[in-house]
């Protein structure tokens, strides 16, 4: 058989498209897809759907509950609690997708850059990289914001120290693996410097596994942030977040059950949403 | 005569790993003139391929060369530094490797992968790099190459692919090729094929040619010289014609022996006793001597340089004649020589 499959006849169209044609798009990638884009379009278009400030005060309509006019209720201080969902989405998702892709590409640099050089370089990273996941993450995260104090800024700060190293430590284990595949020494045998190297043949070869588990980390993000807002050392108020919102709602849990449960509610179909898209997104990149 | 396009001269190279130092090269000297092929042959270990890559100064970690001098056009290839042999590889010198399967970047499209080399080292515009990607994919004789333009490793076949790396190797129209047993890893058909475009493409370019393998018949279609190497040391070398058919070194005449001879299907395939040595620490005297049947005791100390013994013909056998005698007796050789 290998001497007929070796033959060299011409390949149709169809023949060039099947390496790529066989990598079909999943029920799980369109269901994960869709709950996004309803999300992430709704957060978006917020001052579309709803014509309340998030932040605006009124005693007067404190804790009404949910009505025509306010679907999901007014909070404590007579805020529309649908609004402040909407708006609080934009602060979540925002510093959740900018944090995960500064920490993707800073973590992949320098993974990169240590499993190709090895030696000093890399035993010098790694041992970064050990000691900063020896910490539990949360700890380190609310013991870092609780230093540089609440605040926007901070919590990027935070997360971005803390999760660059889980992509370095994926990408450089990859990347070790495939510096020894026979593509490399050509790629060097055709006098390529070391940055086409990496950036042309390594990486593009070992980035699937960091992309699948982005997809995976921008739900924990998204779960860190909502629990240093719970915590009371997320974002400063009166900016609507989910997890300051929970964290607000929850006193009044036996008669307004609504206003700390929809936060809730949103963050789970967010993060499940997430977690479809990344799991179609690593069947659509898996090679062969 | 005009200098030679390549003169390797005592080259000696160290291989330091955790346990141990090798010596996967030593004392090489030989010349390459302009257009000519010459074969490198010898069994796995014997230290042919490190050889090849120390040609380009791709040694792996811990090797380096001890000694010697590597001059390619006039220039010391071991004196370049990092930066200057870069400019050499793929653009002055370009190389080929076994397996297709793994020597091609499996998710870039073999059409970049070929003109990637004249945009960084030519600088091609993308535009122009495909054009000239097409015309390197007709000259190695890809069928309809702007539709394989975009194709991807895995949708070629192994011939095909070879072919597309040697595509890549010539892109910079290097004038030395080095080719490390390119066609083991393909079946006969293929690696007919593939020698006859080599051997087309080198009559077209004038390009001088390394050719490793451990493959005499194969060596013997394409190379007009042939060196073979023992135990990090070349052992015989000299034109294909009289190395094949007046073998002066006992480790030849037992290669010849151990091919398959269809001709004569009762004759026993001899094969040659014992392992080679440690290239750590490689034995007094000759390094062969432990395996061959004419070994004397004057075999086991002293230096065995290469000896000249008609000719471009060197042996480094003290007992060549012996070794020629035994040769031209054995009916299998002879019936060989005939040919």
């Amino acid at each position: 058989m290998a001497g007929l499959t070796s033959l060299p006849l011409p390949l149709t169209s169809d023949e060039l498209q099947r390496g790529r044609g066989a990598r079909r798009v999943s029920p799980t990638l369109i269901a994960g897809s869709v709950i996004l884009f309803i999300i992430i379009g709704m957060v978006i278009a917020a001052p579309l759907i709803t014509s309340y400030s998030p932040t605006a005060i009124n005693p007067a309509q404190a804790l009404l509950g949910p009505s025509l006019h306010h679907l999901l209720g007014t909070d404590e201080l007579g805020r529309d609690e649908w609004t402040r969902l909407l708006y609080g989405g934009r602060v979540d998702l925002e510093i959740a997708f900018l944090a995960v892709l500064a920490s993707f590409v800073l973590g992949t640099a320098v993974g990169c850059v240590a499993g190709y050089f090895g030696g000093w370089v890399d035993a010098l990273v790694m041992r970064v990289v050990d000691v900063i996941l020896a910490f539990p993450f949360f700890v380190l995260v609310i013991a870092l914001v609780f230093i540089l104090g609440p605040g926007t800024k901070s919590i990027y700060i935070a997360i971005i120290a803390t999760d660059w190293v889980s992509y370095t430590w994926i990408i450089r284990r990859e990347i070790v693996a495939m510096k020894k595949h026979e593509f490399i020494l050509a790629a060097a045998a055709l006098g390529y410097k070391h940055t086409r190297i990496m950036l042309r043949h390594l990486i593009p070869n070992c980035i699937t596994q960091a992309i699948v588990y982005s997809m995976s980390d921008v739900v924990f993000t998204i779960l860190t942030i909502v629990t240093l807002g719970f915590l009371g050392l997320g974002v400063p108020p009166p900016t609507a977040e989910w997890g300051s919102m929970m964290s607000d709602g929850q006193q009044f849990i036996t008669t307004h059950w609504e206003l700390a449960t929809f936060p809730g509610i949103i963050v789970v179909i967010t993060g499940i949403g997430l977690s479809l898209f990344g799991d179609g997104i690593a069947d659509l990149l898996r090679v062969e | 005569m005009t200098d030679p396009l390549l003169s390797v001269k005592n080259l000696r190279v160290d291989l330091t790993t955790r346990r141990e130092t090798v010596h996967p090269v030593a004392n090489v000297s030989f010349d390459l003139a302009q257009g000519e092929t010459l074969g490198i042959v010898g069994e796995s270990g014997c230290g042919k391929s490190m050889m090849l890559r120390t040609l380009i100064g791709l040694l792996p970690r811990g090797g380096r060369v001890t000694g010697g001098e590597i001059v390619f056009q006039g220039t010391d290839l071991v004196s370049l530094n990092e930066k200057q042999l870069r400019d050499v590889r793929g653009r002055s010198i370009g190389m080929i490797f076994q397996e297709p399967m793994t020597a091609l970047n499996p998710v870039m499209q073999v059409g970049e992968q070929i003109a990637e080399g004249p945009i960084a080292h030519l600088g091609f515009t993308r535009k122009a790099g495909r054009q000239r990607a097409v015309e390197l994919m007709q000259q190695v004789g890809i069928p309809d190459a702007v539709r394989r333009l975009r194709a991807y490793p895995s949708e070629l076949s192994g011939g095909m692919r070879q072919r597309v790396m040697i595509a890549m190797a010539l892109a910079c129209e290097p004038k030395l090729l080095l080719c490390d047993e390119p066609t083991t890893a393909l079946d006969v058909t293929i690696q007919d094929q593939i020698l006859k475009l080599l051997l087309q493409l080198q009559e077209s370019t004038g390009i001088g040619m390394i050719f490793v393998s451990h493959d005499l018949a194969v060596v013997s279609q394409i190379c007009q010289k042939v060196a073979v190497m023992y135990a990090a040391e070349i052992v015989e070398i000299g034109s294909v014609a009289s190395v094949l058919a007046d073998p002066t070194h006992p480790y030849t005449l037992g290669l010849l022996r151990a091919v398959p001879d269809f001709d004569n299907v009762k004759s026993v395939l001899e094969s040659i006793p014992g392992i080679p040595p440690s290239l750590a620490q490689p034995p007094e005297g000759c390094r062969f001597r432990s395996r061959c049947g004419f070994a004397q005791e004057d075999c086991a100390v002293g230096e065995f340089p290469l000896r000249f013994t008609e000719g471009e013909h060197a042996s480094s056998c003290i007992h060549s004649d012996r070794c020629r005698e035994a040769a031209q007796a054995d009916p299998i050789i002879g019936a060989r020589a005939a040919h």
